[in-house]
């Protein structure tokens, strides 16, 4: 059975069973008597039984599509032919790959016929495990749309039954947010682990050189791959410095002059500019800081007798730093205005001036709003990827000099995993223990900063 | 009666947009003085107290037309700086508003931005002489560092007094400065006005008659943006020469 | 001194110090402007090139000898002829000095490969042409493209010029001949990626993004705005509300890629969907987007004044009809604004994608969820990566392109937003 027919008779078997059930409890309602009438509309019988037949059978049909490559791989090992499993070196992962490689239409010439043996095996059942599953799903449906359409009585009350299942559908959907999390979780762990099998931890954490380079063929000599990531950490944090040594000083002061000197024709000018800013694609700013501003520099740097690469850390970093402007602005500007307009008239019956309000009083009591803002920006400089990509390098160089070439711990989870690789060697494995370090990392700034935020909220409302 | 007059109005309007505020006001506010502003709420007595230190000006909507004259001048020509005529106006808001710093640094923000003190020697003495003279120095000063927002609200409002009077002005305008109070810490701050109008002229909105009774000399009464009647407070309180007055104070209106 | 005096005195320090903060806080905003000022129009610049290309006339003979090698005159012979030495001989008929065959091949170079196939469609659906002389416009290689657009490159030493001395004497000879022309650039809207500049287009990424696009919407739409519902009118206050709320805050704000590794570590090796598929795409940015219309679905649920709650459940209506009938259609506005703003991200992002192969070389215009393709942003990171000169304007190009939608995307939800939104 094929899976376009399998959804059409469930398709067919839903609506059916909806109409049915509604007309029957409508038919129920018209014998019974007045006063003792079903006690929820005839339209949530249709729905419950609707419910009864999508449930079951859209978790099933999920389970197995999961579920199937494992089934069926297992299924696929057990019934190999012992010669052939026996003669082949390698692990039996492999052997299986190289079954499911064989294209039955074109058999390559000179492939091993046990394999092929194997392969024909393997599509027969690919395809009866198919029907085999539809048409158990579409038992159950069945089965369940009997059950729902027999219940249909006085007694049972179908609205709230539906509205339960409704509400536990809603509660499904919030908890996603926490599967998701779970799944990072657990797919940049398990992986990791297996990075920290082969190369020690303290070694990643602590390593002065990075040089991920492993061997293509065994028994090859000085390309066994260094994994010490301080270069790449060094290099963020380099980075992420210029990024904030932009965005910090015109982000502030641009918040600080829209809340408190600019009048309200200004402020509805320059906000949605800086927004703008905001909404631009980080592609779109990587563009920029590869093909302007770092000739740039290097223009610069050549005018003036020194020599570097286009690609340098203060062209990444500056471009990021532009990038997060309007982050810092939004967020210090929520936390200015949070700030009681009473502490304002305070100072200012002083016969304070604007500016030593605003240095004095108004910076000092969101100092801690804007220390949250600062902690979130500095998270998302440093997650940032396509900017550093695209102008930073990708030569793991250990240095504070802004206008060499460094790279970050995202450039290189890119330049790990772009291009088809081997999902068992310490180089694409790396890519997730430094994946790990950078969830963590910016996990922690999130949650820092979120609750510094929400402590300044409560102080002011 | 001869009185020197500090401050005096001369066919003052205020516009909120495009809403009057207030409509002509003519005031003269008596030297060392306590002038009480009474009037129901929205009457535009607040208005008028914000006009006198031009506190208006922060907000973008409000316009003001006539004059106020202080000591002999204009407060609103282009010669007058607001921070200076600031300096010499304090103001006490109706909720207390310390800075949240120290209760020392809350009275020692004025002296500092205008410079007034030239040694840390010097602020100290002006910030207890100030803590003293709004009666609130035998309470704190073991925790002088402590933050202003820990004290309590009354404690709170006379911080916010030696604060205004801690960079010597010559007047003090106070909106509803006990409205945020008990009863106890009202009479305090009370008899606190009684000891400060020796030095200082001052300018008093209250929604409570009993106080305007208690702590002023000069009563005004303010109704819909306009002012009704303006006399002695014993005068004002028994023989009201207008109807409207004669009806807030027995509270036919409020 | 009295008091009135020293402040006086110090007045003037300070209305300098006043003057001068505002002018930091003036500059900084004018900074913030300018910098996009110059990101934009520097775009703009390069970008506005991509849309002419150069086109060279010429007098295509096409010589019977060459299509027809045998006597029989099949359309399979058509199909496998040499155009490419029928333009060469055409070039060769214009610059009848030139006979080196190095220099002969240089020649050809100046007209796009593209062109061959070209000339042989037309001869498929024109058999009378054979044999004949025709007049016509042939799209130019991407360096003649290049340099003819950008006059300057021609004072480039020749050494680092994309064409030599000899090469840019027969352009030069062509030009006063006025037998070039720039024409619109129709391949950059309607073929997808190339190795030749001049060739490739845009509306294979587009198709891509569609696709990838639809699939975040569908999945991302429904479980957002339930997820929204539920926390805001119908979750009780507890541990565990409280610990998917502080998932969702921090969701949104994970770094991208860490999605993308999600993505390849679940989607591809754990489930097996195919690389580079629109549908794991779709997939990824759902996930990222969920938080955003999540967000979004909360605030305008809380705008809905409890009055009408309370007329509803009044009514005897449930808490879940109640929702479902009054709260969530008065709110819609508002969400569809947020789910437009969530889109307008997805359409943006390009990092997480990286990380699940849409970043390969597409030829094809993607017909399905399930075929390898690209999206925009990424079509741009892999142009921009490319070495080839002729990529510079066509990366620009793609930026503009990208911008308009997203703008596009933006008007709507601020027409949205204005036009349908209640203030209560």
């Amino acid at each position: 059975m094929g899976f376009w027919s399998f959804f059409f008779i469930l398709v067919v078997l839903g609506l059916s069973v909806h109409w049915y059930a509604t007309n029957k409890a409508l038919k129920l309602n018209a014998k019974l008597e007045k006063g003792s009438k079903l006690p929820s509309l005839p339209s949530y019988y249709g729905t419950y039984s609707l419910l009864l037949i999508i449930f079951p059978t859209s978790s099933l049909l999920l389970l197995w599509l999961v579920g199937k490559p494992f089934i069926l791989e297992y299924i696929l090992l057990q019934n190999i032919p012992e010669q052939l499993s026996a003669n082949f070196d390698g692990a039996p992962s492999m052997l299986v790959d190289s079954i499911k490689a064989v294209d039955l239409e074109r058999i390559f010439p000179g492939t091993n016929p046990l394999i092929v043996e194997s392969a024909t095996y393997f599509k027969d059942l690919n395809n009866y495990s198919n029907s085999f599953a539809y048409f158990s799903i579409l038992i159950v449906a069945f089965l369940s749309s009997y059950f729902s359409l027999k219940k249909i009585s006085t007694t049972f009350k179908a609205r709230q039954a539906v509205e339960k299942s409704n509400i536990n559908l809603l509660i499904f959907s919030s908890t996603i947010a926490i599967i998701t999390t779970i799944g990072i979780i657990f797919s940049l762990i398990f992986e990791a682990l297996r990075f920290f099998d082969e190369i020690p931890f303290f070694d990643f954490l602590f390593g002065l050189s990075w040089s991920p380079q492993t061997a293509i063929r065994e028994g090859q000599i000085a390309s066994q791959g260094v994994f010490g990531a301080i270069p790449i950490f060094s290099g963020t944090l380099l980075i992420t410095l210029i990024a904030m040594s932009v965005a910090i000083p015109v982000g502030l002061l641009s918040a600080v002059y829209l809340s408190e000197y600019a009048t309200p024709k200004v402020r509805q000018t320059f906000k949605p500019i800086l927004e703008i800013l905001a909404g631009v694609p980080t592609v779109v700013y990587g563009f920029f800081a590869a093909i302007t501003v770092g000739p740039f520099f290097k223009d610069l740097a050549n005018y003036s007798g020194f020599n570097i690469a286009s690609e340098s850390a203060i062209a990444a970093g500056g471009v990021m730093g532009i990038m997060i402007i309007p982050f810092i602005s939004s967020l210090s500007d929520d936390v200015i205005s949070a700030v009681p307009k009473s502490l304002r008239d305070a100072s200012y019956a002083m016969g304070a001036t604007k500016s030593e309000t605003v240095k004095k009083i108004i910076l000092p009591a969101a100092l801690p709003g804007i220390i949250g803002a600062i902690l979130l920006a500095v998270s998302r400089a440093i997650g940032e990827t396509m900017i550093v990509v695209m102008a930073a390098g990708i030569a793991a160089n250990l240095t504070a000099n802004p206008f060499e070439a460094v790279t970050t711990v995202t450039v290189q989870i890119v330049t790990l995993l772009i291009g088809d690789q081997e999902f068992d060697s310490a180089k694409t494995l790396a890519a997730f223990a430094l994946g790990i370090t950078l969830f963590v990392a910016t996990l922690f700034l999130n949650l820092l900063a979120l609750k510094i935020v929400s402590k300044y909220r409560e102080r002011y409302e | 009666m001869t009185e020197k007059i500090k401050i005096k109005s001369k066919n003052v309007n205020v516009y909120y947009g495009q809403k009057k505020a207030l409509d002509k006001i003519n005031l003269e506010i008596p030297t060392n003085k306590v002038t009480a502003l009474i009037g129901p709420s929205g009457c535009g007595k607040s208005t008028f107290l914000r006009c006198i230190n031009r506190m208006n000006d922060t907000i973008d909507i409000c316009r003001i037309e006539g004059k106020i004259i202080v000591d002999e001048e204009d407060i609103y020509s282009t010669e007058v700086d607001p921070v200076l005529l600031r300096a010499k106006i304090g103001m006490v808001f109706q909720k207390p508003n310390p800075f949240p710093k120290s209760i020392f640094d809350n009275v020692a923000y004025g002296p500092k931005i205008h410079g007034i003190v030239n040694s840390d020697d010097e602020l100290e003495e002006l910030v207890i002489y100030s803590l003293k003279k709004a009666g609130l120095f035998e309470e704190v000063k073991d925790r002088l560092n402590d933050s202003g927002t820990s004290l309590s609200g009354g404690q709170q409002q006379r911080l916010c007094i030696a604060r205004a009077i801690a960079i010597s002005p010559q007047i003090i305008l106070m909106d509803e400065p006990c409205s945020a109070l008990d009863p106890i810490a009202t009479a305090v701050i009370e008899e606190l006005i009684d000891e400060l109008v020796k030095n200082f002229t001052i300018v008093i909105v209250t929604h409570s008659m009993q106080q305007a009774a208690r702590v002023s000399q000069q009563t005004a009464f303010f109704h819909m943006g306009n002012l009704i009647e303006v006399g002695r407070t014993d005068q004002i309180f028994s023989t009201p020469s207008q109807k409207k007055t004669q009806d807030y104070i027995t509270g036919k209106i409020g | 001194m009295n008091n009135l005096k020293k402040i006086e005195y110090s007045l003037k320090k300070r209305k300098r110090q006043e003057s001068r903060f505002k002018i930091y806080g003036l500059l900084g905003i004018t900074s913030a402007v300018t910098f996009l000022c110059i990101i934009l129009s520097s775009i703009f610049m390069e970008g506005k090139k991509a849309f002419l290309s150069t086109y060279i006339k010429l007098e295509v003979y096409f010589d019977p000898d060459i299509i027809y090698t045998d006597n029989d005159q099949k359309e399979e012979d058509i199909k496998f002829a040499n155009f490419q030495k029928i333009i060469k001989n055409s070039l060769n008929s214009f610059f009848p000095e030139i006979s080196d065959k190095g220099e002969l091949r240089k020649l050809s170079n100046f007209i796009s490969s593209s062109e061959e196939e070209n000339l042989m469609r037309l001869v498929l659906e024109n058999k009378q042409l054979i044999g004949q002389k025709v007049t016509l416009w042939l799209l130019a290689s991407s360096k003649i493209d290049v340099i003819n657009k950008n006059p300057d490159m021609e004072l480039i030493a020749e050494e680092d010029r994309l064409i030599s001395n000899l090469e840019l004497n027969w352009l030069n000879e062509i030009r006063s001949a006025n037998n070039i022309e720039s024409n619109f650039n129709k391949n950059f809207f309607v073929k997808a990626d190339s190795t030749e500049p001049e060739q490739a287009g845009i509306w294979g990424s587009l198709v891509g993004s569609f696709f990838t696009l639809f699939v975040t919407l569908i999945l991302s739409f429904p479980i957002a705005v339930a997820a929204g519902v539920f926390l805001e009118e119908l979750a009780p206050k507890n541990k565990f509300t409280d610990f998917i709320e502080v998932n969702i805050n921090n969701l949104a704000a994970v770094p991208s890629i860490i999605f993308g590794l999600l993505g390849l570590a679940i989607f591809l090796n754990v489930m097996h969907l195919p690389r580079s598929a629109p549908i794991v795409g779709g997939m990824v940015l759902a996930l990222m987007t969920l938080p955003t219309i999540i967000i979004a679905t909360r605030a305008s649920l809380k705008a809905v004044p409890p009055s009408i709650r309370e007329a509803a459940i009044g009514l005897g209506a449930t808490k879940f009809q109640t929702v479902t009938h009054h709260v969530l259609p008065l709110s819609l506005p508002g969400i569809l604004t947020g789910t437009i703003i969530g889109m307008s991200q997805a359409l943006g992002e390009s990092a997480p994608l990286l990380m699940i192969g849409m970043v390969a070389f597409i030829v094809d215009v993607p017909g399905s969820f399930l075929d390898s393709s690209t999206v925009l942003p990424v079509q741009i990171y892999l142009w921009k990566s490319t070495a080839a000169r002729g990529f510079v304007e066509l990366t620009a190009a793609g930026v503009m392109v990208l911008l308009s939608f997203l703008i596009l995307m933006n008007g709507l939800a601020v027409y949205i937003r204005q036009k349908f939104e209640k203030k209560w």
